[in-house]
């Protein structure tokens, strides 16, 4: 890296992005040079303009205390013999890397957790009958977590069993769940949920969550100036932090959502910048929360609404998400997607966006510079969410009067429209995406409602036709080719067989890419993974949210162990996990609530671990032996799928199914020794 | 090209749910709503829908839940692009045909309740080829055979082949294998049913070729069948909808066969079929569902040739099956057990009161005998015209370093049954009263006497070759060497019949336990004594003790019976310790010698059932023959279904027809003379012995005592009666302390 930056010095770095070299989308390469023609600076510009921090970069620089910032650089080549590098209180570059990474864990779990707070107070009030525009939509899945939280959903009148009181269970669940952020005393109810396999490694190494906020608070102190300076002691914290993220706030984020807003069921939708119509009124909503966007998608389809925007000359209302508040509409109500994270500032570009309306996390206080070159009103609606410049507006968003609130957001998006200049320019191009599969929904597809069982996607992988699972998920990052790494990585996994599941900013590149459908099974996968996607109907690449979602993939790896004929534990099957082009605190935490969970985890790009060699190691190679686990690195997008591959290999021969199955032709006498059914 | 599949199967779900409605909605303008619904003599309702959704349809009323069952399963259109997943639609969808099959023929019982014949076998003559459901008496019977694996699975065959011949040969080959064929559904009017009768084949329940009907809709009646099986062997409680399809998938080993051109209700009822792991083979150009999952291996496979059919199906399937190989002229295989020569198709016979018939093993020296020798002794079958007798003696020399002369007649009572099975001969009776009947068809093939000697000599070493070394047979047909024998085997006769007769339960150590039934009922052990045979009439304990030598680690363990619990109520330490073991902990003791407490469990394959009747004082027992009703409240069917699956029900227990005239039969609740009522069938069959052991027990006009149908089905009809005769049983202690 220091090579290179000396070199681009002498030849005097270019003042704006390659729209080529910045991104593998035609609707992304051609809003970058709209924008360059148009003199508005984006991300992919300051991207070229601005490099990392190289010690930030690898993680060794200390700023937690006034005595520093410490920077305590590897030298090329790496150090020989004994390590001597330390800041001025001694800390080690292990202590230092590991304090910096549990830091970041903290910020990623504190963001979901945080979300899934949010979620959780709308539904105790929903439970409560305290607010009117939300209601309980899937039932079901309420009583079926209620056994989870120990709250009955039967009681037992003069002796005979009853169904109980469907509000009662509600409020328990809620005040149950809301409690996990701050109990007192036990242990997260979600963890049991778990394999009990893994549950009970978590148990041995001592890293069973307390509470949600708990984990969070300890590891802001731990890190503090002169407290915890062992590097082992503060991976065993990340971990327990983690796993409150992945099996406690995002998990309780996920599963309420779900009750509250409906289970995702397959649906099909679209995918790009193209989505934006400029006949009609264009808002799109940015950030994280479904909370919000649940009650714009429902305001949007009123019909006095529609009526009123048609009033103003449009020809209707063209709703789109950015980043996961997109996810969310998307897969319940198929909503398109108008693009990734790195697309958000070429969405106010096309100069059709009549409004953006963003609540939290992966919010570019850019957008407020770009917004202020178009008409659109860039309106934020979270307390914990503002923006300093004055062209935004703040419409403070309140369950308890959703409706209204939305209401008048989308009120303003449509008297905006009026205001448009005459500079809209909408890249067309788009790509049709199919989504929705929940843990619940993808039991169903796999064999209906009387054989719905993942054992048909293990029969599968036993015999071969399937290699693997892989969970790719994660950000953009400006610091690397927007989407290329997302794309090469997925369509060489499904090359070779294995099937992906994907989330968050993954999940929208692959359907921009048209690998969320159907037809793409035929086109990219091998022959195995293509028969099986044939014959269930389903895109190579399932989509499964949202990045708080990421907890669907720990419960769908939790059913396939399940289903028997994989191992006991996570750790046994042939997975893998990947986040090509991360960039959040959030992915940090996800990568290690699946690292220690039992995924081999693999990141793109490069992890800032790699100043501290010793603390790297113990990461990417330690970890296995107490979660069977551990973390990886690999910039390379083939090289970083075929590390996968590889890890799904090595698994396949430890399960024994690494030879192809043999017919096996059964007699009476095997008959007779099968087990009871 | 799943799509297509699942687009079609779910276009065939829409029009048979649609048109099953407006079925239903013309049968309610018909009839009051409160009409009886049903299939014949069963207590399972309509079955698929009682075992699946657990949803008693008993009225046309009762039909209105499961057709909104079906209507709500139907899931969207499959778009042809960018369409969403739909294997769980394509498989609810099938669901959903089906439930709306089963309704239909219950409709069609009650509008035209003679469009079926309730019988086993066809009648010809009348037209009447079309059997419908198996009532619970033939699904009980035939049920037994899939339990214990001399029916390995079935295959149902919808459609008709491009010819008869095609038809004969795959149908052929299926029987070879032992499978049971069920038909059902048209191809252009044409069916294999019909088929199969102009080349000659006979169908009907006895050959296992099973003619349901004609429409794909009878194809319900298949699975009616397998889980009931499920239900009433396997235990699986209705409405586990999830248990039922496993044990399916797991244990009955059944799949389609579509000959012929597979149209939209065809589609739906194929995807319905894989709900239960049955796979479909078709010999035409469908698209192929080949990954794994909800089947066992294929789902859909298509272009199968007509000659590859019946291996490529038991493949799919993932069934081993093994064919009898033996060097006759004719087909060979315990499919033809249930075949008959009729009198036009007579070509001679042997015994029958025609001429003496006997038959007999005896053990030999090993230098005595050759093995594999079969000398006929006297004129052959091709010497007779047809029409002619001649007189036969059967005499089996086995000898073998294993072999004792207790086995002898173990083997001997194989020879019904093997006879039986040579397509185109039959064989009644046993000992000197058999009965054998030879049919043209097999004369032409070239059928003589030695034929069978080569089939008792192969069979005999394929099962039993673990007892004994050499085997070789004699046929005589000459009047003197016949006499001779009959002479001789009536003297060895008597002196078995001695020698068992005195066997006792005290007097051996051990038992023998029989799990052969754990195929399809996993909870269930019998355990055989002496003088407690096995239940399904089947086994007594000589028997379990040869299988037993034969194969040491087959069903038939050895039990110790250890420590003497409870010598009335016959319980032994032993007995409980293996019980507990081998039906893994689901039953940890039972009574040999008690109806009242802790009775022995059953599969659901006993011979007879006996229950309580406590304004008598006693107790009645019925035989699964027997489907009209019995004074304790339920038929045979209702009380096997209340007591199978292997579970100790005081009150009730499954015994065999043998068993009733032991010594020992309910013992501990007071033994034979506790008996008040019985079907009149089963007193008649077991008169003899029923009058032998009355006498033993000092009531020797016992037999006209007992009541049966003709006194009442009701205790208060019976009771004067037995108060008339002076029946033992009314003034015993009470039944119930």
């Amino acid at each position: 890296m220091a090579v290179e930056t000396k070199a681009k010095k002498v030849e005097k770095a270019p003042k704006v992005a390659d729209p080529i070299q910045s991104s593998i989308d035609p609707a992304t390469q051609e809003m970058i040079k709209r924008a360059q023609e148009l003199g508005i600076e984006t991300v992919f510009d300051r991207a070229v303009t601005m490099k990392p921090c190289n010690i930030g970069m690898q993680g060794i620089c200390c700023k937690n205390c006034a005595m520093g910032p410490c920077r305590l650089p590897l030298p090329k080549g790496g150090i020989e013999g004994e390590d001597t590098r330390k800041g001025l209180c001694g800390a080690t570059a292990n202590t230092i890397a590991a304090r910096n990474f549990a830091r970041m864990v903290a910020g990623g779990a504190a963001a979901h957790s945080d979300h899934g707070r949010c979620v959780a107070e709308v539904f105790l009030s929903v439970a409560r009958g305290e607010s009117h525009d939300y209601k309980i939509k899937d039932r079901e899945k309420l009583l079926d977590l209620a056994p989870h939280f120990d709250v009955a959903t039967t009681v037992e009148v003069d002796g005979e069993v009853k169904d109980r009181n469907f509000d009662e269970v509600a409020v328990e669940v809620a005040e149950k769940a809301l409690n996990e952020w701050g109990r007192a005393e036990g242990e997260l109810y979600n963890l049991k949920r778990a394999p009990a396999p893994l549950y009970e490694k978590w148990k041995k190494q001592g890293v069973c969550p307390r509470n949600i906020d708990r984990e969070i608070v300890e590891i802001m102190h731990r890190t503090h100036m002169g407290v915890d300076q062992d590097y082992k002691n503060l991976v065993k914290q990340c971990s327990r932090a983690a796993i409150a993220d992945g099996w406690g706030g995002s998990m309780l984020a996920t599963d309420l959502q779900d009750i509250v807003f409906g289970t995702p069921y397959p649906v099909q939708g679209e995918a790009n910048l193209g989505v934006m119509k400029e006949d009609h009124v264009n808002i799109i909503v940015h950030g994280h929360e479904p909370v919000l966007s649940e009650m714009i998608v429902a305001m949007c389809q009123k019909p006095e609404i529609v009526e009123y925007a048609k009033s103003k000359g449009a020809k209707g209302i063209q709703l789109s998400g950015i980043c996961c508040t997109a996810n969310e509409i998307f897969q319940r109500h198929g909503i398109p997607y108008a693009g990734t994270f790195l697309q958000q500032e070429l969405a106010i570009i096309t100069g059709a966006c009549d409004a953006m309306v963003v609540d939290i996390q992966c919010i570019f206080q850019n957008l407020a510079n770009v917004a202020k070159c178009f008409h659109t009103k860039l309106i934020t609606t979270h307390p914990i969410a503002r923006m300093e410049q004055d062209n935004v507006l703040h419409i403070e968003f309140d369950e308890h009067h959703a409706l209204e609130d939305a209401e008048r957001i989308v009120r303003l998006a449509i008297d905006n429209y009026s205001n448009r200049g005459a500079e809209v320019m909408i890249p067309q191009h788009k790509s049709v995406a199919i989504g929705g599969f929940s843990v619940e929904s993808i039991k169903y597809h796999l064999g209906g409602t009387f054989r719905g069982t993942y054992y048909t996607l293990n029969d599968n992988i036993i015999n071969g036709r399937i290699r693997g699972i892989a969970g790719v998920v994660g950000c953009n990052n400006a610091r690397t080719r927007h989407n290329e790494a997302h794309i090469t990585v997925v369509k060489e996994l499904i090359k070779n067989d294995v099937i992906v599941l994907t989330t968050g900013c993954n999940g929208i590149a692959c359907a921009m890419e048209g690998l969320l459908t159907p037809e793409a099974a035929s086109v990219y996968c091998g022959p195995g993974l293509a028969e099986v996607c044939e014959t269930v109907g389903i895109p190579p690449v399932l989509h499964l949210g949202s990045c708080v979602d990421n907890s669907r993939i720990l419960l769908a790896a939790t059913e396939v162990v399940k289903a028997g004929g994989l191992g006991k534990d996570i750790c046994d099957l042939p997975a893998a996990g990947s986040a090509p082009e991360w960039m959040s605190e959030k992915a940090i935490s996800i990568g290690h609530y699946f690292v220690v969970s039992g995924v081999y985890t693999i990141f793109g790009y490069h992890l800032p671990v790699e100043g501290a060699p010793v603390f790297q190691k113990y990461l990417f190679e330690e970890l296995e032996n107490m979660y069977g686990g551990m973390w990886d690195l690999e910039a390379d997008p083939i090289k970083h799928a075929r590390k996968m591959i590889a890890h799904i290999d090595k698994k396949r021969k430890e399960l024994g199914i690494d030879k192809a199955r043999e017919r096996v032709l059964m007699s009476m006498e095997d008959r007779m020794k099968l087990e009871s059914a | 090209m799943s799509r297509l599949v699942a687009f079609a199967a779910i276009q065939g779900g829409y029009n048979i749910v649609s048109k099953v409605e407006g079925k239903y909605q013309r049968a309610l303008e018909t009839y009051n709503a409160d009409t009886k619904v049903g299939f014949p003599n069963t207590a399972y309702y309509l079955p698929v829908i009682y075992s699946l959704l657990g949803l008693k349809v008993e009225t046309l009323e009762d039909m209105k839940k499961p057709l909104e069952v079906a209507r709500k399963l139907l899931p969207p259109h499959v778009k042809g692009k960018n369409h969403l997943p739909y294997l769980g639609p394509l498989l609810d969808a099938g669901m959903a045909a089906l439930f709306a099959f089963e309704i239909e023929e219950a409709i069609r019982y009650l509008e035209d309740p003679d469009f079926y014949l309730f019988s086993e076998e066809i009648d010809q003559e009348a037209g009447k080829i079309w059997l419908g459901a198996a009532d619970d008496t033939v699904f009980r019977k035939r049920g037994v055979e899939f339990v214990d694996g001399s029916a390995p699975g079935f295959a149902a065959i919808v459609g008709a082949a491009p010819d008869p011949e095609t038809a004969k040969m795959i149908v052929e080959e299926y029987q070879r294998r032992s499978l049971y064929i069920f038909l059902a559904a048209n191809q252009n009017g044409t069916t294999v049913a019909e088929q199969l009768l102009q080349a000659g084949v006979q169908i009907g329940w006895n050959t296992r070729i099973v003619p349901f009907g004609p429409d794909i809709s009878s194809a319900i009646f298949a699975l009616g069948f397998a889980n009931r099986a499920a239900m009433a062997f396997g235990g699986i409680k209705a409405g586990d909808y999830n248990k039922m399809l496993h044990y399916n998938k797991d244990r009955i080993y059944a799949f389609v066969n579509a000959l012929g051109d597979v149209n939209a209700e065809w589609a739906a009822a194929a995807a319905g079929c894989v709900n239960w792991g049955f796979p479909t083979l078709a010999d035409t150009d469908i698209p192929e569902i080949l990954p794994t999952g909800i089947c066992t291996y294929e789902h859909v496979v298509a272009n199968v040739s007509h000659e590859e059919m019946v291996q490529k199906s038991v493949e799919i399937r993932g069934l081993k099956v093994t064919i009898s190989q033996i060097d006759i002229p004719c087909s060979f295989g315990p499919a033809y057990e249930g075949e008959r020569v009729r009198g036009a198709d007579l070509h001679c016979q042997m015994g029958g009161g025609k001429t003496q018939a006997t038959e007999l093993v005896k053990m030999a020296e090993m230098n005595e005998i050759e093995d594999g020798k079969v000398n006929v002794v006297g004129p052959d079958i091709k010497e007779l015209k047809e029409g002619e007798t001649l007189p036969l003696g059967i005499f089996v020399q086995i000898a073998g370093r294993e072999f004792q002369t207790d086995f002898e007649p173990i083997i001997e009572r194989q020879i019904h049954h093997l006879i039986n099975y040579i397509q185109g001969v039959m064989h009644i009776g046993q000992r000197d009263i058999s009965w054998i009947r030879v049919s043209k068809q097999a004369v032409e093939k070239g059928f003589t006497l030695k034929d069978i000697g080569v089939v008792l000599h192969a069979k005999f070493h394929q099962d039993f070759g673990a007892i004994f070394d050499k085997a070789e047979i004699t046929l005589y047909t000459k009047q003197e060497d016949v006499d001779e024998l009959t002479k001789r085997a009536r003297a060895e006769y008597k002196m078995r019949d001695e020698r068992v007769e005195k066997m006792r339960d005290e007097d051996v150590e051990i038992y023998y336990s029989c799990t052969l039934c754990q195929s399809f009922a996993p909870n269930h052990v019998c355990t055989v004594s002496p003088e407690r045979t096995g239940l399904c009439g089947a086994y007594n304990w000589m028997d379990c003790k040869a299988s037993y030598e034969i194969n040491p680690t087959g069903p038939n363990q050895p039990i110790e019976k250890g420590e003497c619990l409870d010598p009335k109520l016959g319980q032994w330490k032993g007995v409980n310790e293996f019980v507990q073991k081998a039906s893994r902990g689901a039953v940890d003791h039972y009574n040999f010698y008690s109806m009242v407490i802790d009775p022995m469990t059953t599969c659901g394959c006993c011979e007879c059932i006996a229950a309580m009747l406590p304004a008598c004082n006693g107790v009645m027992t019925v035989n699964r023959d027997y489907t009209g009703e019995t004074p304790c409240g339920m038929k045979f069917t209702t009380l096997a279904g209340v007591m199978g699956g292997g579970a100790s029900s005081p009150g009730f227990v499954g015994h065999s027809k043998f068993n009733v005239t032991q010594r020992k039969f309910i013992k501990g609740d007071g033994g034979l003379l506790r008996m008040v009522w019985m079907p009149k069938s089963l007193k008649d069959e077991i008169k003899e012995r029923l009058d032998k052991r009355g006498e033993e027990l000092g009531y020797p006009n016992l037999y006209d005592m007992i009541a049966d149908e003709t006194v009442g089905i009701t205790e208060e009809e019976i009771l004067p009666f037995l108060q008339e005769k002076g029946h033992p049983a009314l003034n015993m202690e009470p039944l119930v302390g």
